[in-house]
């Protein structure tokens, strides 16, 4: 599904990714660990397509398509989601209107005919009962005045109603307590372990794997997957530390 | 009567303007006279969207009397120049609301020129002025509150708020206050940014083309301006009129 190959990438002329190679295919749940710096943010805004954020070398094939030929929209539409660490407030533009624009956007861009006002709303409510999340909140404005932990659960709301084939999720466990942690990871396998899906977890700690179980676990230090494993190697890293396991 | 000259731009109210429009259009028709009699209450509005390349200038001259309340809705769109001014006189006790958005693109100068005169104690005003500057357009607020000796207890706000979308367009945002009585309270606020980048990466990253993006931010960016019009029909007509203009910008 997702077949990076030695990608290199720049950010304001400082190299962050330096040959990185990785293969996804449908049905498979990744994740991949690393220390701060390492580059793991930088991997999911590259290729998610974010501005400035240069591809110097290599190439991404996603479902066989050259994805760094697309537009960040033309990659959501062609079925990848980029789940954010910090979800970005939208003042004055409530979640169901930038729900349904990026949904009907999606849908006029592969040539499918685009959702009505009651057949939304009863997709969004449907998602938004997966994750307990109120459907008063989804009529106010996006991101703005909610927790941390309310907005990444708004975000696996947003995942279910887009229905992407790959989702990249970066650190999507970060400002979570135990039960929004449990909601949130429920959530996740609900919408994407499906034969048909592939996800990217991409996280600090062993903890959101403890509810969404990974195939594949791969360690990112300095640009670079330095160690792959099952998903014992997470169990590892969260005893002995990350500077142990790279060194060995 | 004798034509009064042309204005330059030493006249600090035509400083920002276009005056070669200016001049081919010259005289401009006389002032619109509203007044709002003792204790009543009025509305107006002005729909500005005069043809590409014509000279558009409105003046009002607005005396609100004691007790009264005076509500102007506008949408200064159209014309290689569109400028609309207002000279307001408060009465004790009186309030003035102006609630008005330009949206201009291409080679457009438009302009709203506001002098509010708090005359007597105890009355309000508020401006809301919302501007989307595409292209070479440019986009003039100049404001002044002028409260007199007496008028205690003045209470005045105004917000002006532009939003460039091509670093060619140019905004102007000047308000000004004049006060000689010393128990008032006068707020303004004047900011001019850009869209929010982090904002269109996260649509996109969810979709959205440019283009709806870009719109969906704007129209939430002068939500609110129209949000009081009574005639709902009237409303729309505004709403619509406006994001027709948009849509030629993004």
């Amino acid at each position: 599904m997702l077949n990076i190959d030695n990608l290199t990438n720049e950010i304001d002329g400082k190299a962050i990714l330096k040959g990185l190679s990785l293969q996804i295919n449908a049905g498979e749940i990744h994740a991949i660990m690393g220390p701060n710096g390492a580059g793991k943010s930088t991997l999911a805004y590259t290729l998610g397509g974010r501005p400035n954020y240069d591809v110097t070398g290599g190439t991404a094939t996603f479902e066989g398509e050259d994805l760094f030929a697309m537009d960040p929209h033309e990659r959501a539409a062609a079925g990848l989601f980029l789940g954010f660490q910090y979800p970005v407030e939208i003042p004055g533009v409530s979640n169901l209107q930038f729900l349904r624009e990026s949904l009907n956007s999606q849908r006029r861009a592969r040539g499918e005919k685009e959702l009505n006002g009651g057949e939304f709303i009863k997709l969004a409510k449907e998602k938004a009962g997966l994750l307990g999340l109120d459907m008063e909140m989804l009529k106010r404005p996006v991101n703005v005045g909610f927790s941390g932990g309310e907005k990444k659960r708004a975000e696996m709301v947003q995942m279910g109603i887009l229905d992407p084939k790959l989702a990249i999720l970066d650190e999507t466990d970060s400002g979570l307590d135990i039960d929004a942690l449990k909601t949130v990871g429920a959530g996740i396998n609900a919408i994407m372990r499906k034969p048909d899906k592939a996800v990217l977890l991409i996280t600090h700690y062993q903890r959101l794997l403890d509810y969404v179980k990974p195939d594949f676990v791969h360690v990112l230090a300095a640009g670079r997957i330095v160690k792959s494993g099952g998903p014992e190697l997470a169990l590892q890293l969260e005893s002995e530390g990350y500077a142990e396991v790279i060194a060995a | 009567m004798t034509l009064l000259a042309l204005p330059t731009r030493k006249d600090e109210a035509w400083r920002y303007s276009d005056l070669d429009a200016l001049a081919a259009a010259w005289p401009v028709p006389a002032a619109t006279r509203i007044t709002v009699a003792e204790g009543e209450s009025a509305h107006d509005h002005l729909l500005q969207d005069a043809a590409d390349g014509a000279t558009a200038v409105h003046d009002y001259v607005i005396d609100i009397a004691d007790g009264a309340r005076f509500d102007f809705h506008l949408l200064n769109i159209g014309g290689k120049l569109g400028r609309v001014t207002f000279a307001v006189t408060l009465g004790k006790g009186s309030h003035f609301e102006l609630n008005g958005a330009i949206i201009g693109g291409g080679e457009q100068t438009l302009e709203i020129i506001t002098s509010v005169t708090h005359a007597q104690p105890d009355a309000t005003s508020g401006q809301t002025v919302r501007s989307i500057l595409g292209s070479h357009a440019t986009g003039n607020y100049l404001g002044s509150i002028n409260v007199a000796r007496d008028a205690q207890r003045t209470d005045a706000f105004q917000s002006i708020k532009a939003m460039l979308l091509d670093r060619t367009a140019t905004a102007n945002a000047k308000p000004e206050l004049e006060i000689y009585a010393d128990d008032v309270k006068c707020a303004h606020g004047a900011t001019v940014g850009e869209l929010d980048k982090q904002a269109l990466f996260y649509m996109a990253s969810r979709g959205m083309d440019p283009a709806t993006a870009k719109t969906l931010l704007l129209k939430a960016f002068v939500a609110g301006v129209f949000d009081d019009v009574a005639q709902d029909d009237l409303r729309e007509r505004f709403e619509a009129a406006a994001l027709a203009k948009l849509g030629t910008l993004v």
